[in-house]
């Protein structure tokens, strides 16, 4: 009976989607393995305790608070010298693969000597090992992997687990940080944050993305107001768009930027170059806007519309916001 | 400055991969290889940083088999000083072992900079930069797209999802590289004939115990064919119903 450690991770003070999926995801494998303990420990400013029912809502026997004023950002220094720490012991660490993730999990697999499996799809136990799905080649292959004796960390892909309450009684702790975040080397000195609110592309159940078929940034706007009309979706946008800073680089979904898997992905003006699938086959459904019947996103997408996007987009924006009306 | 940049040699994404008879692996045949996507960034930035201050070493350093001499050749020919090969039959899918025979390398080389790709194109983990950092105790930044030295402490930008974090450190420090910071050059055909006669060390790979193994290899699930709906707006309300009655997505 595997107990298990889950990073839930927050931003700003508040709990992230990921957070509740990367629970989910514990509770389903310590329940599949005979009924293990899940403690879930989150980092953030004085107050955080009392934000944290959602995580015993969704399986978490145990839920514990690191509070500290600096946790308004993460600290990787001092974050994962707290989880190390909370970890001893555990079989298996479990984060969400995130940025943040990218930065503390790497750290903790150090403190602990244990192996990590990163991005994961699937994750399954199997005696003292773990055994997982994993993306790789750019997401043009799968790989089973196999990682063991435990203790091993793992990454959960965002959207991988859609998010289940199982509720736990709640058993809540509050903690300091094993380490001074103050004395961390490595110094937050501004945040940029590229629009107030904007759904993250990690999180979004939508994502409506641009390509070159918008023919000139000013066009953007188009996909913008069918993002606004599903009102829970994030933009996106290829590589090409973003070389030619149309969007910033951080929009950019395909190999060597975001990889998503939203419920709906409106590919509006992309071909459906390699680079760009690699970011967005896994998506649950992908609808396509393009000029060219041959483009090679028909290829992966559910639906089809055969069109000059500068036509089509209002339309189905208009649709979209005439839809969502009726609900 | 002194820089090591770590780089990985993997097949040319572009290529139609097949699975090899073990099922655990792809198979090589016809591939071409190349110097992992971030890793040449990574390179690229440490060329920079030497040429601004006039001064510097860079050493790339590759583990693998005999074959990544051409990787390091290739980034010699960029225009890094130094190339070590950490020999090993084939590079281990554990990348705490893989950090651990770099850190091993890494640890008295005297470098001020050491510069890793944020993840390698083929296993996309991305874990062997920050665990090199942690097992020498030297700080890391993650992911960064903007990297600037100044003496010995240095400035970084990182994305976050939605957010951009800036951010300072002192130097000795590990950067893991994302797209975006600079352009990797081509060699110049002066730079290929120097690259011949530049230095190539080759030691063992101390790996150590290796725990992640690959079980199998396979092409994605297919997405079932999907269909045209229509042309032209037109077609919106048909998609429209689709999405709300078949993929109940809206």
């Amino acid at each position: 009976m595997p107990n298990i450690l889950v990073v839930a991770e927050t931003r700003g003070g508040e709990l992230r989607k990921v957070a509740l999926e990367a629970v989910t995801a514990a509770r389903a494998l310590a329940d599949a393995a005979g009924g293990g303990e899940v403690h879930a420990l989150a980092f953030g400013p004085p107050g955080l305790a009392g934000k944290l029912g959602p995580l015993a809502a969704h399986g978490a026997d145990r839920v514990i608070a690191c509070e500290h004023a600096a946790y308004a950002r993460a600290d990787g220094e001092s974050m994962s010298a707290t989880i190390a720490l909370r970890a001893a012991g555990f079989p298996l660490v479990l984060f969400s693969a995130t940025a943040q993730a990218r930065d503390l999990a790497p750290r903790v697999c150090v403190k602990l000597d244990a192996p990590l499996l990163s991005d994961c799809l699937t994750v399954a136990l199997s005696g003292q090992s773990v055994v997982a799905t994993h993306s790789t080649y750019t997401a043009k292959l799968v790989a089973t992997l196999k990682a063991g004796p435990m203790p091993v960390v793992v990454s959960v892909r965002p959207s991988a687990v859609t998010p289940a309450e199982k509720a736990r009684p709640l058993s809540a702790e509050t903690i300091a940080p094993a380490a001074d975040p103050a004395a961390s080397r490595v110094k937050v000195t501004d945040v940029v944050t590229s629009g107030g609110g904007k759904i993250d592309l990690g999180e979004a159940p939508v994502i409506v993305s641009g390509g070159r078929g918008l023919k000139e940034k000013a066009n953007f706007k188009l996909v913008e107001e069918l993002a606004g009309a599903f009102g829970n979706a994030a933009v996106g946008a290829t590589r090409a768009v973003t070389d030619d800073g149309w969007r910033p680089h951080e929009d950019q979904i395909g190999q060597t930027g975001r990889l998503v898997s939203p419920d709906l992905y409106v590919a509006v003006g992309i071909s459906g170059a390699i680079q760009h699938l690699a970011g967005m086959r896994t998506s649950r459904t992908i609808v396509a806007i393009n000029k060219d019947p041959e483009a090679p996103i028909f290829k992966v997408a559910d639906y089809g519309i055969v069109g000059d996007a500068l036509e089509v987009v209002p339309a189905l924006t208009a649709a979209v916001r005439e839809a969502k009306k009726g609900h | 400055m002194k820089i090591a940049v770590c780089i990985k040699r993997v097949p040319d994404m572009e290529s139609r991969f097949k699975i090899a008879a073990s099922g655990t692996a792809i198979d090589e045949t016809g591939l071409k290889y190349d110097i992992s996507d971030f890793d040449a960034y990574a390179v690229e930035v440490a060329l920079q940083i030497n040429e601004k201050a006039g001064a510097g070493e860079t050493t790339v350093i590759c583990l693998g088999p005999d074959a990544v001499q051409e990787t390091i050749r290739k980034a010699l020919s960029m225009g890094a000083e130094k190339g070590v090969q950490l020999r090993a039959d084939a590079v281990p899918a554990d990348s705490l072992a893989i950090a651990r025979a770099l850190a091993a390398e890494l640890k008295d080389g005297g470098y001020e900079l050491i510069l890793f790709g944020k993840h390698a194109l083929d296993t996309m983990t991305g874990g062997a930069g920050t665990m090199a950092a942690e097992l020498l105790g030297l700080p890391c930044l993650t992911a960064a797209s903007r990297l600037e030295v100044t003496g010995a402490r240095a400035t970084a930008r990182r994305e976050l999802e939605g957010a951009a974090e800036l951010l300072e450190f002192p130097l000795p420090a590990v950067v893991t590289i994302d797209e975006g910071i600079a352009r990797p050059r081509y060699p110049s055909l002066k730079g290929i004939m120097a690259a011949k006669k530049k230095p190539l060390d080759v030691k063992p790979a101390q790996l150590g115990s290796v725990r992640v193994s690959v079980e199998k290899m396979e092409l994605p699930a297919e997405r079932p064919p999907g269909r045209i709906v229509g042309t032209g707006p037109d077609a919106v309300p048909e998609l429209v119903r689709l999405l709300q009655t078949e993929a109940k997505v809206l």
